[in-house]
């Protein structure tokens, strides 16, 4: 019995790969927590996803990810052709008439930097950039899209190169957990052109003034991007990334790294 | 969502003849309130018709005013040289509503036609005259903050959403339809929303398969003179508790015409027509801003849990013809002296 692999039915090389970062004893996770090494491992690999499958038996998991990609749907009822122009490439795609973008995006086309957090239009996570204009991706059927240029965060870095409001959100420390950035970017992105375009806000002082390009004060910032939630509250940070963009100086940053941390 | 059939049609006769031979089927203008409502299982259309590639998006000068189309975004409208210098009341009442994602997707016509916040509409599992006609209204005796304090009736509380419909309703703005048969009509706005009497279910007068064309902006005086305040639960991107229009034509300091219409307290934009009546021919001083308004509150019949609005709604009255006297320079119309926020 001592010869009885842990993990039955897995190649060597898969055995030494998952020993190495499943802890030594499973029950020191449920007693007494994942010790912080482990846990960092695990991330680093898995995601966390896989605390909870350690409960489920390692079997399923190693089946679970052999399963061969699912085949390209069929029939599909109410299907819809759409041609557009994504991230300056031409796509095509059939689509249910229900899909919608922000779901063409991550599901179809692996696309997974646009997110879906309230799923109704209140979050501002799936901003895209249509035809240059900032809308939300949940609300927008796939099936409209025909002839548009699609946008999303995946588009907006030359090659290595980020986009200014990338690297200025990186330097301003404009998010915490991340999940609403490609969207806060993505909005950020079509605010500057709004505001060279002379378009207002409802705090805009002089409705009836149109001069362009417009310069934007923070409460304009904090209006203008008042369609995008930021649930850690980073909101201080990211104006300041934005003023950086869209201003002609520099902005201090209000960070950074302590002495031999990097 | 459940499945449906999409089209996009390539002229209005199309569209209109596709929604007026299909009971199920609807126009699909930006989608920012019908996609949302389809998930919510609220609406389920058979078919959506996509007008949006529709040749109506035009904003033009015309001999008696502006017109402005309705498949244009409120973005753009909010935004054209025409609207920002002729009539800033209907540029700052669509740039106070929604975000800028959604005034980027969302159409003219779609706006005037989106449905009612209510939770209970919303609530598929809970009874509501609108959504379902019959079932009651879980509202009347329910939690009703947000509701009506003007012109329900015991079958609905319901409040209209839009904004840009409030500056409409104070702009006298006209609606023009188009049915089946090429029937084309004109609506004036007053008209165009409806109360809710004994059949919520119905927001508006269009008849079915109507599609609106264009909204017309008649000439005015007011452009020097007009304010649009909005007063919500946090500073942007929210509904109004209530909102005023506020539209003024000065002769020395007396007041020569003058527009209210009030958003957030009942079915439909409220033409504050009691304020207006007691306000033309006077001076224009604060003291009569809040007589005017005290006045038009006078009618007002609050819910359990909205009385506030109509203190909130004297004082935003009040606040918004300020504004409108101080140019409609934002942020000038005084809220700390009115015991209010900004």
């Amino acid at each position: 019995m001592e010869d009885q692999p842990k993990f039955p039915d897995l190649t060597d090389a898969e055995r030494r790969a998952l020993e190495d970062l499943m802890p030594d004893e499973l029950s020191e996770i449920i007693t007494s927590g994942l010790k912080r090494r482990h846990f960092l491992k695990l991330i680093t690999f898995t995601g966390t996803s896989l605390l909870a499958t350690h409960l489920l038996g390692i079997e399923q998991l190693m089946a679970r990810t052999t399963t061969p990609a699912p085949a390209p749907p069929t029939g599909v009822e109410n299907g819809v052709n759409v041609a557009f122009n994504l991230n300056g490439r031409a796509q095509t795609l059939l689509v249910d008439s229900r899909m919608t973008l922000l779901d063409a995006l991550r599901e179809r086309l692996a696309l997974t930097g646009s997110k879906k957090g309230c799923d109704q239009g209140q979050c501002g996570a799936c901003t895209v950039l249509v035809d240059g204009r900032r809308v939300l991706s949940c609300l927008t059927l796939a099936a409209t899209c025909e002839d548009k240029a699609v946008t999303t965060i995946e588009g907006l870095a030359d090659g290595d190169t980020l986009h200014p409001m990338q690297a200025a959100f990186m330097k301003h420390d404009g998010f915490q957990c991340g999940y609403c950035t490609p969207g806060q970017i993505c909005s950020a992105v079509a605010l500057l052109s709004e505001a060279k375009n002379g378009e207002a806000s409802y705090v805009t002082q002089h409705a009836r003034q149109t001069e362009k390009p417009m310069k934007l004060s923070d409460e304009e910032i904090r209006e203008r991007m008042s369609g995008n939630i930021c649930r850690c509250g980073a909101y201080p940070n990211i104006v300041d990334a934005i003023r950086e963009v869209h201003g002609d100086k520099a902005v201090a940053q209000v960070w950074q790294f302590a002495d031999g941390t990097i | 969502m459940r499945p449906f059939k999409y089209s996009k049609a390539d002229d209005a006769g199309t569209a209109i003849t596709r929604v007026s031979a299909n009971a199920g089927a609807k126009f699909l203008g930006g989608g920012t309130n019908l996609i949302d409502l389809m998930k919510e299982d609220v609406l389920h259309p058979l078919e959506l018709v996509d007008i949006t590639r529709l040749k109506y998006a035009d904003i033009a000068k015309t001999a008696t005013g502006v017109t402005i189309g309705s498949t244009a975004t409120n973005a753009i409208t909010a935004n054209h040289e025409l609207i920002r210098k002729n009539y800033p009341l209907l540029s700052m009442a669509i740039l106070a509503g929604a975000s800028a994602q959604i005034r980027n997707m969302a159409t003219n016509g779609g706006n005037l036609n989106q449905r009612t916040r209510c939770t209970y509409f919303y609530d598929v599992a809970m009874p509501c005259n609108k959504r379902q006609p019959g079932s009651g209204c879980g509202a009347l005796k329910g939690i009703n903050r947000n509701h009506a304090i003007f012109g329900w009736s015991e079958k609905c509380v319901a409040v209209y959403p839009s904004d840009m419909a409030v500056a409409l309703a104070a702009l006298e703005a006209l609606v023009h339809v188009e049915g089946k048969n090429n029937a084309k009509r004109t609506i004036e706005f007053a008209d165009y929303h409806r109360l809710p009497g004994d059949t919520p279910e119905k927001d508006n007068t269009l008849q079915t398969g109507e599609f609106i064309t264009s909204i017309d902006l008649p000439e005015n005086e007011f452009a020097d003179h007009s304010y649009y305040l909005k007063i919500r639960e946090r500073s942007s991107y929210a509904f109004a508790l209530v909102s005023v229009a506020a539209a003024l034509s000065l002769e020395g300091n007396r007041i020569k015409q003058v527009r209210i219409a009030l958003g957030g307290v009942a079915h439909k934009p409220w033409r504050a027509a009691v304020a207006e009546q007691w306000l033309t021919g006077k001076e224009a001083t604060e003291a009569n801003f809040r007589a005017a308004a005290e006045a038009e509150l006078k009618n007002a019949r609050p819910l359990e849990h909205n009385q506030f609005k109509v203190a909130m709604a004297k004082k935003a009255i009040t606040r918004a013809l300020q504004g409108a006297m101080q140019g409609g320079v934002y942020g000038l119309e005084g809220g700390a002296e009115n015991g209010m926020p900004k």
